[in-house]
């Protein structure tokens, strides 16, 4: 049960960099972006791109670090991932949304737009990879035996050591820098921060930075501990939902708790359920919130 | 390709035409009239798909039953399976309503993509339900006897035909009683409506459901057409984003809407086969489908950033009362 | 030269019009007050003033430049400060960083203006780590105002201050509102609570239905038949 706990908080600490980013943009943009889990799945497969292909074919090679299963190389290809996804949604933010919000278009119609974005985005990796399961690396790394019966692979104690520092990076980056502060308060108040003299255009630009950069991140990470396919992300979607209503919507520190539990609760659901479960136990999670708390742990609005 | 050969190829675009219709017009109930946004459509496609499937096989017997599992078999009528379909869509849909409609839109839109996904996992995982990935086979078709074989689809287009015409007869009948224009005003400004007395859950929930009895319609009608169902032909993309391509081309709140988007969008997904097998290189045939659903993406887009109203617009005239 | 020259100015929402060839102005250093009954249009007015919504008709000026149709943020550089009547604060923002907020256009450091504002304001400076949301109303409405203040505004546009404060606190919002005008802030102030409002004013203009009916300084207005049976509650 421990080595489930454990690994629940790996995948959970995965679904919660999603989660993260989703509620930044539900706080800030205020719609359900659906299109987040196939950013996720984007920030992978350009990974593979410059990890398998484009680096090596620079002549850059990979510098291994002890025993996790990737290395230097690796690591370069994550930050441009996460800066080239980042890109990619303020590009779709200024095709597609702007000119919606300019609108005023409803948060439904948004929405639409971001389901309708989901299955672009999802259809280009189809077209560009193929439907099969590809793999960062296909070495088999060792579990370690850790204290309290918990074995995991290195990958993925550098996983969590990895989105603990993208979280605290975060919060610093919430909690003591201008725009930061001015991204609390536009998804405070909008039309104040707008009175205020904040410029709601730079806080909506570095919105979808963040949420996309973490997306890709997660998403680089779940490939690194189980596989890439083209519709990865699209399984996290309620998952990553889940975990943003469980917290309270527009919560960060409530969408990493929730990632968390979320994570805990799909591991140890597969002690009674199938593995492939895990999307649907999300679901009842999520069905019981709404009848119990549906402003979850720390929301507000 | 012949005639006859291009006449049946025009028969089955049109039945799957039909069948699509349908669920077009169970979703223009809930969005194009109420506002409700249900993204999981595949979830009440499926359900009436298979409901009808095992309320119109017998149990298997013999042979058959090492292969074959279902839950039940009562080898009841077709026009008795489709009104199970519709029954047991039409319950499904009251329950994902019950909780989620009180709160905001978008959680019903993540329940209903929950109640889709969860569904699609339930048949293919519980093979003691509906034999899992394999699915049931041989699913009969109503009144095969009186026709031959090959002409048989001219048969089955009818009866989808009709099925269309009633349905959107009696959307058209709702829409302008009392009823519908309530649906109308809960769209247009739930507070309003609230404060005039209206028990807007309610509304909601009987457009819910009703919409997704239509939609269980819709599935039932699939599944004796293709004679084979099985989890993986209610994804995402045929059960649902399709659907909803298919009522923001035609026109949100406006069922000849409905109807003309179904049409239109499964002819150009078809006829898109032909533009991909002249234009994309061989070594792309397996690619050939993604470029189809990326395609229907960005025809979504485009409708939403262009025209959003559709191709028809919502109908203007509301109300017989309102003729003079 | 008038700090703020409001010209014929028409404006509404969407196909409501609720102001007709508004006029008013308001001097350096001035305190200018709008009274008049609900739906006169005075919120309206400010709101257009600030760039919250476009005029249909007419012309703005401010220190004698056009600002018509510019947006907060112009204005708020220009030296304009504007304190809605509700949703003023960002509740989940502690009282340093709302106040950091009203600085958000200044690129160098504040400390100073922060220290000055929090001299203005001692109540504040002693929750200055505090969550706003769990002020009180009348802490909340200094947050509000000093907020406002962080850019040291020449005009300061102000919506019914005084609204859902207990006695007590309305008297200390107009005395905070009084030091304010002593420091050489012009204040627009839109008022329910007439007396108090024109007491403190160098002039006031009496709006109704969209339209400037009366126009005087505020001690005039304060003793107008007219105006104290309508607006001050006809007493003495």
């Amino acid at each position: 049960m421990t080595e489930l706990i454990a690994y629940g908080v790996v995948l959970g600490s995965i679904i919660a960099l999603g989660a993260i980013g989703l509620t930044l943009l539900y706080g800030v943009l205020r719609f359900a972006h659906f299109a987040h889990g196939d950013l996720m799945t984007l920030g992978a497969y350009v990974v593979l791109l410059l990890n398998a292909d484009l680096l090596p074919a620079l002549g850059i090679p990979e510098l291994k670090l002890g025993p996790l299963s990737f290395g230097g190389r690796m690591l370069g290809a994550l930050v441009v991932s996460m800066a080239v996804t980042a890109l990619v949604a303020l590009l779709i933010d200024r095709i597609l949304y702007h000119p919606l919000r300019a609108r005023r278009s409803s948060p439904v119609i948004l929405a639409m737009a971001s389901l309708g974005m989901a299955f672009i985005l999802r259809s280009l990796i189809y077209i560009i990879w193929g439907p099969q399961f590809l793999f960062y690396s296909q070495e088999l790394r060792p579990a370690w035996e850790l204290p309290l019966a918990v074995r995991l692979k290195p990958d993925q104690l550098l996983i969590l050591v990895m989105v603990l520092c993208l979280v605290l990076l975060l919060y610093w980056f919430l909690q003591r820098t201008k725009l930061g502060k001015a991204m609390r308060a536009t998804a405070d108040n909008p039309q104040l921060a707008w009175v205020c003299g904040i410029d709601t255009g730079r806080v909506t630009a570095w919105t979808w930075v963040l949420g996309a950069a973490l997306a890709a991140a997660a998403g680089v990470l779940y490939g690194i501990d189980a596989q890439l396919r083209p519709d990865m992300g699209w399984s996290f979607l309620l998952p990553l939902f889940a975990a943003v209503i469980l917290g309270g919507i527009g919560s960060p520190l409530g969408a990493l708790v929730g990632g968390i539990i979320l994570g805990v609760v799909q591991q140890v659901s597969t002690a009674f359920l199938l593995p492939t479960y895990k999307p649907a136990v999300a679901f009842l999670v999520l069905i019981l919130l709404l009848f119990v708390r549906p402003r979850g742990l720390f929301g507000g609005t | 390709m012949d005639v006859s050969g291009l006449l049946s190829y025009a028969v089955s675009l049109a039945i799957m035409g039909g069948i699509y219709a349908v669920f077009t017009l169970g979703l223009n109930v809930q969005w194009g009239y109420t506002g409700l946004f249900n993204i999981g459509i595949a979830g009440f496609f499926a359900v009436g798909a298979y409901t009808s499937a095992l309320m119109t096989t017998p149990m298997p017997e013999g042979v058959y039953a090492t292969y074959v599992q279902q839950l039940v078999g009562l080898d009841l009528p077709f026009p008795l399976g489709l009104v199970g379909a519709m029954v047991v869509s039409g319950i499904l849909g009251l329950i994902i309503g019950i909780p989620t409609l009180r709160l905001r839109d978008d959680y019903l839109a993540i329940a209903t993509i929950g109640i889709a996904e969860s569904i699609r996992l339930i048949f293919n995982n519980e093979s003691w339900l509906a034999n899992g990935p394999r699915g049931l086979t041989g699913l009969p078709q109503p009144l095969r006897s009186w026709v031959e074989p090959q002409h048989y689809n001219y048969l089955y287009l009818i009866v989808v035909l009709v099925s269309v015409a009633v349905v959107y007869w009696a959307i058209e009948r709702g829409v302008r009683s009392p009823w519908g224009r309530v649906l109308r005003a809960v769209r247009e400004d739930e507070v309003a409506a609230a404060m005039h007395g209206k028990n807007v859950f309610a509304f909601k929930l009987q457009a819910l459901v009703l919409g997704a009895a239509i939609m269980g319609l819709g599935g039932a009608l699939y599944a004796h057409y293709v004679r084979a169902i099985s989890p993986d032909a209610f994804t995402p993309l045929f059960g649902t984003f399709l659907i909803w391509v298919m009522l923001m081309l035609g026109g949100s709140g406006n069922n000849k809407g409905a109807i003309l988007g179904a049409f239109l969008v499964w002819g150009i997904w078809t006829g898109s086969t032909f533009v991909t097998d002249q234009t994309l290189p061989p070594a792309w045939a397996a690619r050939a489908p993604y470029v189809r659903f990326l395609l229907i993406g960005l025809i979504l887009e485009a409708i939403i950033l262009l025209r959003p109203r559709g191709l028809l617009g919502e109908e203007r005239r509301v109300s017989t009362l309102l003729e003079e | 030269m008038a700090l703020l020259d409001v010209r014929c100015v028409s404006s509404g929402y969407g196909e409501m019009t609720i102001l007709r060839d508004i006029s008013l102005r308001v001097d350096p250093g001035e305190v200018v007050t709008l009274i008049g009954p609900n739906g006169a249009g005075k919120s309206t007015l400010l709101k257009t003033i600030f760039g919250l919504l476009r005029p249909t008709g007419g012309q703005i000026l401010f220190e004698d430049t056009d600002i018509t149709g510019l947006n907060p943020p112009a204005l708020v550089r220009r030296g304009m400060s504007y304190v809605p009547q509700v949703d003023n604060v960002f509740p989940s923002l502690t009282v340093q960083e709302n106040l950091e907020m009203g600085a958000f256009v200044r690129h160098d450091s504040f400390v100073e203006r922060l220290e000055e504002i929090y001299a203005f304001f001692p109540a504040l400076g002693l929750k200055r780590k505090q969550r706003v949301g769990g002020l009180s109303g009348g802490e909340r409405q200094m947050v509000a105002m000093g907020r406002a203040l962080m850019l040291d505004p020449r005009l300061l546009l102000l919506d019914e201050p005084s609204a859902g404060l207990s006695p007590r606190l309305v008297r200390i919002v107009f005395e905070k509102m009084a030091e304010i005008n002593q420091t050489g802030v012009a204040l627009l102030i839109v008022e329910q609570n007439a007396r108090e409002a024109l007491r403190l004013s160098h002039r006031g203009y009496v709006m109704a239905s969209g339209e400037v009916r009366l126009e005087g300084e505020g001690s005039q207005l304060v003793q107008d038949e007219e105006v104290r049976r309508l607006y001050l509650g006809g007493r003495r």
